[in-house]
């Protein structure tokens, strides 16, 4: 249970927040956003801070799942739940297929090949006009609803996403401690390494891969009926490097650090729009503050920093319950 | 110890934030906006926002609205669609204005409207795209002449010109591709034939070989769909190639930068733009004139050449603001209805006269169709 305390913690966050604040924006809006990039950034660091595969094409993922639900939904008339399965079979299908030519490839290489991944899905979303609607987008994608439960309002679809966010949470630790994520960090350290303690790389990275592209594409779903119209500007290039920014920000390799993550640079552009025209630079600015003074990443560099200012009280506290030991030794 | 600091910092700057956006005066009408200020749609958002600014402050200056003075909150989305619906819904949700006016490109007003349908705020949006408005959404206006009634004014000059084969060439962005539709589907109705449809990139830096295809066909006109500096690159490799047809070129062209890129070759071409461009030029007779004159010189005294895009604005901030006055407050259905109701505003772009059924307002005779001589608009009679 102590491995989970942090995933309660959120929750209780979760929970707490709408009743004490019900009618705020920065509650029903933005932290819907913030709990969506959320799942896609700890679908990313599974990827990024796990597995230490670099991906600069996770947008495209989530564009794949959001105009899956789309056309589907609005083409075919088919129920949203169906759609978004489609979806994560379709993403699933083309992260399986497309792993293992691209993660033969390592550091900068593979940075290439997922940029080009992107670029590509972008390119199709923008010039398939017949099914995608091209640079004008796809409107009129109906609301979810769960047996007769509407999801319309603010405040429903915080409730909607925050449960998946957690969710995504709850199996990403379960996975990090599982043998596969055991492997994953092996995979991390040093391939040949791992290979040599009899680690199939090749389906460990393909296993991964597949499973962060299905987080996006779920979260791309989600996206799609909560904004009920999608263009391919949401998918860019630009945004997969806003992705790759929330895990590295947060920390890598921590679920909960790319959680952290995704919250600040959501909320950090909604605090500093006051500052209109030198918005922009103050959020570089603070950036690159947070990168030199915690370049481990705010959350896990926060963690370190509080338990060293919690032992440099703990040692004039420390010879009493260390007599006691030997006390209760004798 | 830098790390208390960058966070005291990173809490100032938020409790700074929070202050800000608490300060905002009790009793005033609140329009929100939000334009491509900056970025590759800036030559829209740009104007725009600077008439904003120009009028509100001079209606403020005369005592406000209903008594009221008013208050402009507005975002800069950078063109980017997915800016604009966070944007939308800041100032739907946080800011709580009164009504919208803004969105300059297609793409920003399309992405927003669920979201002002849903939560039943009245919309003027200053792009250009038909889907805008058709089929009618309830709480979705729009000032700027459609790309659909642009290519019925072309086709209505080629017609006089006997001119019943064209080709087509468009750009691949959001504006050029839906000319290109409503090009394809208007023709037929019209009785003219498109022989050729090509395209180009939006960083294509050359077209001759899209004209060269269009050479050997037997069009008898060429027709360019798109802005920015396409449309210049083409007119220059026209000429270049020696083809002696008609060029026409859409209103997404109206501006005097396209003279200033195209040069000498955009000597004949002939596009449909609304009034404002050849403002000095209208017979005295003309209703439009007094007002457009006056547009011209308050925005040029201030800030250089005029464009249409601003002229949208303008257009769409005071039938807004007529739209309060008549409702008598700022009551959102009460304010819709009236915005519905407009009836012979004279604007920059032309005579509205709204309707259920159109939340446009105008109709081809709000477009001139200009041809460009010796570097300057003139009137086609």
């Amino acid at each position: 249970m102590k491995r989970l305390r942090g995933l309660f913690l959120l929750a209780l966050l979760v929970v707490v927040l709408p009743i004490l604040f019900p009618d705020n924006y920065y509650v029903t809006v933005v932290a819907v956003s913030a709990a969506l990039h959320a799942i896609l950034a700890v679908g990313l660091n599974l990827l990024m801070g796990y597995a230490g595969l670099i991906s600069l094409g996770h947008a495209a993922f989530f564009g794949v799942g959001a105009y899956t639900s789309a056309i589907i939904t609005t083409r075919f008339d088919l129920n949203p739940w169906l759609a978004m399965a489609a979806g994560i079979l379709l993403t699933g299908c083309i992260a399986f297929i497309m792993a293992r030519p691209i993660l033969r490839l390592k550091g900068h290489y593979l940075a290439m090949a997922t940029l080009g991944l992107g670029m590509i899905v972008q390119i199709v979303l923008v010039q398939a006009e017949g099914l995608t609607g091209g640079p004008d987008g796809l409107g009129g994608i109906p609301p979810l609803s769960l047996f007769g439960w509407e999801v319309d309002s603010d405040l429903r679809w915080y409730m909607v996403m925050s449960t998946v966010m957690l969710l995504v949470v709850w199996l990403a630790l379960n996975l990090i401690d599982s043998r596969s994520g055991r492997a994953l960090r092996a995979l991390h350290g040093s391939e040949v390494a791992a290979e040599m303690m009899g680690i199939d790389t090749t389906a460990t990275k393909t296993g991964v891969f597949v499973i962060a592209a299905i987080s996006a594409s779920l979260a791309g779903s989600l996206f799609a009926h909560q904004q009920a119209f999608i263009s391919p500007d949401s998918f860019s290039f630009f945004f997969s490097i806003e992705l790759v920014t929330m895990v590295v920000l947060g920390g890598m390799a921590s679920t909960f650090g790319a959680v952290f993550g995704a919250f600040v640079l959501t909320f950090l552009p909604e605090l500093l729009v006051v500052f209109e025209d030198y918005e922009v630079m103050i959020f570089g600015a603070i950036l690159m503050l947070m990168m030199i003074f915690l370049p481990q990443g705010l959350f896990v560099g926060l963690q370190g920093l509080l338990r060293r200012l919690l032992q440099q009280r703990a040692p004039a506290r420390l010879p009493a319950p260390a007599e006691e030991d030997k006390h209760g030794a004798a | 110890m830098n790390i208390r600091k960058t966070l005291s910092a990173l809490a100032v700057s938020a409790l700074m934030g929070l202050s800000a956006t608490q300060a905002i005066a009790a009793d005033s009408i609140k329009i929100g906006s939000f334009l491509a200020v900056t970025g590759p749609a800036s030559f829209l958002g740009d104007p725009e926002l600077k008439t904003l600014q120009m009028y509100i402050e001079k209606i403020n200056a005369k005592g406000g609205v209903n008594g009221k003075q008013l208050e402009l909150v507005h975002y800069d989305t950078s063109g980017k669609a997915k800016e604009a619906v966070g944007f939308a819904k800041r100032l739907i949700k946080k800011d709580r204005v009164d009504l919208i006016v803004g969105g300059s490109t297609s793409g920003s007003t399309l992405a927003v409207i669920p979201l002002v349908e849903k939560d039943r705020i009245p919309f003027i949006s200053l792009a250009g795209s038909v889907k805008i408005i058709d089929p009618v959404k309830k709480w979705v206006f729009k000032v700027p002449h459609t790309d659909r009634m642009a290519a019925a004014k072309i086709f209505e000059d080629m017609k006089k010109r006997g001119i019943k084969r064209i080709a087509l060439i468009s750009g691949s962005g959001g504006f050029g591709k839906s000319g290109r539709a409503q090009v394809l589907a208007l023709a037929p109705k019209q009785g003219i034939e498109v022989v050729a449809d090509e395209s180009y990139g939006a960083k294509d830096t050359d077209m001759t070989a899209q004209l060269t295809k269009i050479r050997n066909t037997d069009a008898q006109a060429i027709l360019c769909f798109g802005f920015g500096t396409g449309p210049a690159i083409v007119t220059k490799n026209v000429r270049q190639l020696g083809i002696k047809l008609p060029l026409y070129q859409s209103h997404g062209v109206a501006s005097k930068k396209f003279i200033e890129l195209a040069g000498e070759s955009a000597e004949g071409v002939r596009l449909p733009a609304s009034a404002l461009l050849v403002a000095d030029k209208l017979p005295a007779s003309d209703p439009q004139k007094p007002l457009l004159m006056a547009y011209k010189d308050r925005f040029e005294t201030k800030y250089g050449p005029v464009s249409t895009f601003g002229g949208h604005a303008y257009d769409g901030l005071m039938i807004a603001v007529q739209a309060i006055e008549r409702a008598g407050s700022t009551d959102k259905a009460k304010v819709r209805d009236q915005i519905e109701q407009t009836k012979g505003f004279i604007g920059t772009g032309g005579i509205f006269n709204m309707s259920p059924k159109d939340h446009l307002g105008l109709d081809l005779s709000a477009f001139k169709m200009l041809e460009i001589k010796n570097g300057d608009w003139t009137i086609v009679k």
